[in-house]
C-alpha cells in the first residue's frame, strides 16, 4: 500500500480547510479507503474539534516527531468510520517544533499503511504552510467567492508552483448560487479566470455544516446535506472517478454552465 | 562629450556615457546616479564610454570596487586615450562592445537591415499575486499580470495577457516608456513620477496602450490604422 497524500491550504483563514480536510477524509473513508487526516495547524488544533475526537486525544503528533510516543499510538481512530484515523497536533507548542523534513518522514511512515494521508495546513504562508505542503502529492486549494480569499489563493498557487508541487486543484466553498445569479458574489468563471487551475468541487453554502462542525460529526454523514453530497463528490473525483459537477440550485442551465467552466479551467 | 549622464541599453547589459568636465566631478555624478537608481542597476552590467579622459588602474579599480558595492558589474571601459586603454585592459576590462551600437561610422558599408534593439526579458507564464518584476530594461510577459503581482521596469512593459496587477514603467524617470496589454485593468500604472488608478471597466475588454501626453496618462484603443 503507497497513500497518496493531499495537502489542503488556502492562504487565508477561515475558508474551511478544516472541514474540508475532515468531510473529505471521511468521504474517501466511506468508499472504503483507509485514511488518516493529519492536523498540520500545531498550536492552533481544530480538526480534531470538527471530527469529534477531541477527547480522545493521548499523544499528538509533536509527540512522534520528538520520539514520546510510537506513531501507532498517537492514531485515533475515528467514532464511526472504522478506517478513518486523525493524528492531531500538539496545542501547546508552536509551528517551529516540526521540520518539513520531519513532515515527510512521518507521511513516508503513514504511506505504507493508509490509502489516503489527508494533510490539513494552517493559515498563511509562513512555516507551518511549508511543512503542511513538504510531503503532498497533491495540493487541495479551499477559497470562498471573496476578493480576498482569491487573492490569497492566488498567492499560494504561486508558491505551490515555486516548490514544484503543482499544479494545485481547486475547492470552491460556501458558494450561495442565488447570490452569484444576482451578480452580488463572484461567479466560478471570475475565479478561475484568475486562479487558472482545475477546479474539483464546488460546495454550496449550507447551514447543517455548522450544525455538524458544533456536533463534532463530519456533514459528508449526513444524506440529506447539499455540502455533504459535494464533499462526497470530490471525494470520488480525486479517487478518479468521473463525476459531472452538482446542480446547484435546480436549474438546467447551471449545471452545462460549470461544465464549460470546468473545461477553461483544465487548460490554465 | 556628452554633457550630462546618459544611461542605455546595449546587448551585453548597460552603457553609460560619462559627462564632460573633470573625472572627479564625473564620477560624483555616476555614483549619485547608482545611488539613485540602485533598484533598477542592481546587478547589472556596465560599460562606460569615458570619452578621451586619461585615467591610471587606480581610478578604475576604485570605481570598480565602489560599483561592485552597488552590486554592478563593470565589464567594459570604452575611450580613446592609449593610457586608458591599457589601463582597463591591465584590469581585465573589455575595451569595446560587441554591439556597435556606439561606433556608427563602422556600420555605414553595411546595408542598412540590422536594428539594434534594447535588452528586454520575456516572462512566459502568469504572474500570480506576490511574484516582482524588476527590470532595467523592458518587459514582455506571455501570460497574465494577476492582482497582488507587480512590475517595475526602466523601459516599456507589453503583457499579452490580462494586466491586472500594479505596473511601474519608465521607472527611472523616462517619461517615453508606455504599457500595453490586451486587457489593461492594473490595480495601480505608473509611468515615470505618474500615478493613475484604471477607471471601472466599461464594455468588453480590448487591447490598450497607456502613455503620457501632455502630462497626463492617456489610455487609447490598439487599433491597425488605415489610411488612404
Amino acid at each position: 500500500m503507497s497513500a497518496q497524500i493531499i495537502t489542503v491550504t488556502s492562504g487565508k483563514g477561515g475558508v474551511g480547510k478544516t472541514t474540508a480536510t475532515a468531510n473529505l477524509g471521511a468521504a474517501l473513508a466511506e468508499l472504503g479507503n483507509r485514511v488518516v487526516c493529519l492536523d498540520a495547524d500545531i498550536g492552533l488544533r481544530n480538526l480534531d474539534v470538527v471530527m469529534g475526537l477531541e477527547n480522545r486525544i493521548v499523544y499528538d503528533f509533536v509527540d512522534v516527531v520528538e520520539g514520546r510516543c510510537k506513531l501507532r499510538q498517537a492514531l485515533i481512530r475515528d467514532k464511526r468510520l472504522e478506517n478513518l484515523f486523525l493524528i492531531p497536533a500538539a496545542q501547546t507548542r508552536d509551528k517551529t517544533a516540526v521540520s518539513p523534513k520531519d513532515m515527510v518522514k512521518l507521511s513516508d511512515e503513514l504511506r505504507k499503511e493508509f490509502d489516503w494521508i489527508l494533510i490539513d495546513s494552517p493559515a498563511g504562508i509562513e512555516r507551518g504552510f511549508r511543512n503542511a505542503i513538504a510531503p503532498a502529492d497533491i495540493v487541495v486549494i479551499v477559497t470562498n467567492p471573496e476578493v480576498s480569499a482569491v487573492r490569497d489563493a492566488d498567492r499560494i498557487i504561486g508558491l505551490i508552483e515555486a516548490e514544484e508541487k503543482g499544479p494545485a486543484r481547486l475547492i470552491l466553498n460556501r458558494v450561495k448560487p442565488e447570490m452569484v445569479r444576482r451578480g452580488d458574489m463572484l461567479g466560478t468563471d471570475d475565479i478561475l479566470d484568475v486562479l487558472a487551475i482545475e477546479l474539483i468541487g464546488i460546495v454550496p453554502e449550507d447551514e447543517q455544516v455548522t450544525v455538524a462542525t458544533n456536533q463534532g460529526v463530519p456533514v459528508v454523514l449526513n444524506p440529506n446535506s447539499r455540502a455533504g453530497k459535494a464533499f462526497r463528490n470530490i471525494a470520488r473525483r480525486l479517487s478518479g472517478e468521473d463525476v459531472p459537477f452538482e446542480s446547484l440550485d435546480g436549474r438546467d442551465g447551471f449545471f452545462g454552465k460549470i461544465t464549460k467552466l470546468m473545461k477553461a479551467g483544465g487548460q490554465g | 562629450m556628452a554633457n550630462s549622464l546618459t544611461i542605455k541599453g546595449v546587448k551585453d547589459g548597460l552603457l553609460i556615457q560619462v559627462p564632460e568636465g573633470p573625472w572627479d566631478q564625473a564620477l560624483e555624478s555616476l555614483m549619485a546616479t547608482v545611488g539613485e537608481q540602485s533598484e533598477f542597476l542592481q546587478g547589472a552590467r556596465l560599460a562606460l564610454q569615458v570619452d578621451q579622459r586619461e585615467l591610471g588602474a587606480a581610478d578604475l579599480g576604485s570605481l570598480r570596487t565602489m560599483l561592485a558595492e552597488h552590486e554592478v558589474t563593470l565589464w567594459a571601459i570604452l575611450s580613446s586615450d592609449d593610457a586608458t586603454q591599457s589601463a582597463a585592459a591591465d584590469l581585465g576590462l573589455a575595451l569595446t562592445l560587441k554591439s556597435a551600437t556606439n561606433e556608427p561610422l563602422d556600420r555605414e558599408a553595411s546595408i542598412d537591415t540590422e536594428i539594434v534593439g534594447d535588452e528586454a526579458i520575456l516572462i512566459k507564464r502568469t504572474l500570480r499575486s506576490g511574484h516582482s518584476i524588476r527590470h532595467p530594461g523592458h518587459v514582455t510577459v506571455i501570460g497574465d499580470v494577476n492582482p497582488g503581482a507587480e512590475i517595475i521596469a526602466g523601459g516599456n512593459v507589453i503583457v499579452w495577457g490580462r494586466m491586472r496587477g500594479v505596473v511601474h514603467v519608465g521607472a527611472s524617470g523616462d517619461e517615453e516608456a508606455l504599457v500595453c496589454a490586451l486587457d489593461l485593468a492594473p490595480t495601480q500604472l505608473r509611468i515615470a513620477g505618474q500615478v493613475s488608478i484604471s477607471p471601472s471597466r466599461k464594455g468588453k475588454p480590448r487591447p490598450e496602450c497607456v502613455r503620457i501626453k501632455d502630462d497626463q496618462l492617456v489610455a487609447e484603443a490598439w487599433q491597425v490604422k488605415r489610411e488612404k
